[in-house]
């Protein structure tokens, strides 16, 4: 058992690492490459530091927390589970700790197609374990691409027929997918009162019960909505003044939590989240005699 | 702890309650459906006409208010659906559904 997973190796995580680690925490952190900083060319208004591209600022701050003692893994996270403690999922396997921070930055994500928002909670689904269930027997669909498809596709296995719907986007699964793959690109998702299909640009329609979500890479929105962490408003994870989320033990921090996009921000929210993780830590290790 | 609502005691608690009342669809394999259930339980403890239906155990009441993803917080006044939700819900929104009913 770990004591601190943050899943993301951008400014709000590897802060929140610095802390945990300087703490004698050993924190754990599952980095999933660069997110918004390789797309940051010069960083020149960050206190103190000449301008430098987002990329070395990166690799500098992952050097800095492992020289302090973090262990960094470069992997894809699927998902996180849990009640007391948390079982973080990964495509090299899972990890448990007793608090977890959710680093991920937030997808670049395009905007969803005609009938996804309509039809939320009536056919279309973000969470297969949650809802697996009203499908049993019938024809569903995942859309997505990847690995995070792949996971989602494998809880339902009480449905009748399972597909994965690429809508065109290139395939990342890392290994073979098990799944009949519909790869045409979409039009819309169809249905008034609820689900009953997709129709391709090719003018051809599939019929379904159900379409479950589960494009690119899992999110740290999509993280929090299925372990039970509320999101707020405009769909950002939503965190108290510790960071922390709904869920004991569970924080956010960085570009997750909406708000300005600024590496700043991210430095900030990730102390706060790193120094109310390590106070949440001590606790539950005494409460729970751990030594 | 909120009442359990079931095709039995439907009728009495929803169709004619005199007040509008929100139906909590969860189940117990759901995780946000667990982080709903407290909530729901504290607002039936404040006097909030609140109810919990197991999609599990009352497959017909699902199926009549059409649910598909759990959890769904549902407001009913007079018999009739007035308000709706999915996803895990904070208690001020769900508070604000009621009173908007």
């Amino acid at each position: 058992m770990d004591n601190l997973i943050i899943i993301g190796s951008g400014p709000a995580g590897i802060s929140a690492a610095l802390y945990a680690a300087r703490a004698g925490l050993h924190p754990l952190i599952l980095s999933q490459g660069m997110g918004a900083l390789k797309n940051a060319e010069r960083i020149e208004n960050f206190y103190g530091v000449q301008p430098m591209t987002g990329a070395q600022l990166h690799t500098w701050g992952e050097q800095q927390a492992q020289a302090l003692g973090a262990r960094l893994i470069h992997t894809q996270v699927l998902g996180v589970s849990g009640f007391d403690t948390y079982t973080v999922s990964t495509v090299d396997g899972s990890y448990e700790a007793i608090a977890v921070l959710i680093a991920t930055g937030v997808k670049r994500a395009a905007p969803p197609l005609p009938g996804v928002r309509e039809l939320d909670g009536r056919g279309i689904s973000y969470c297969a374990v949650c809802d697996a269930f009203f499908y049993r027997g019938k024809k569903v669909a995942v859309l997505g691409s990847g690995d995070f498809a792949m996971k989602e596709a494998e809880e339902l296995g009480m449905a009748g027929s399972v597909t994965i719907l690429t809508n065109g986007a290139p395939k990342t699964f890392s290994r073979p997918c098990p799944f009949p793959l519909d790869e045409r690109p979409i039009e819309a998702i169809l249905g008034t009162e609820q689900v009953e299909g997709v129709r391709f640009t090719d003018g051809t329609q599939l019929e379904l019960d159900g379409v479950f979500i589960a494009l690119g890479t899992a999110g740290g929105s999509e993280m929090a909505r299925r372990v039970g962490a509320a999101l707020d408003d405009k769909g950002n994870v939503k965190v108290d003044e510790n960071m922390q989320t709904v869920l004991p033990g569970l924080y956010a921090a960085g570009d997750c939590t909406g708000g300005t996009f600024q590496v700043a921000k991210a430095v900030h929210e990730g102390m706060t989240a790193g120094l109310s993780a390590i106070q949440y830590i001590r606790n539950y290790r005494k409460n729970h005699h751990l030594l | 702890m909120a009442k359990q609502i079931t095709m039995q005691n439907f009728e009495q608690e929803v169709v004619q309650s005199s007040t509008p009342i929100l139906l909590d669809f969860w189940a117990t394999w759901c995780g946000p459906c667990q982080r709903q259930g407290p909530i729901i339980d504290q607002m039936a403890a404040d006097g909030w006409n609140v109810g919990k239906v197991n999609v599990d155990e009352s497959q017909e009441l699902a199926a009549k208010f059409r649910v598909m993803s759990i959890p769904t917080l549902v407001v009913v006044k007079d018999g009739k659906e007035v308000a709706r939700a999915v996803g895990l819900q904070a208690r001020e929104q769900l508070e604000q559904m009621l009173r908007n009913a």
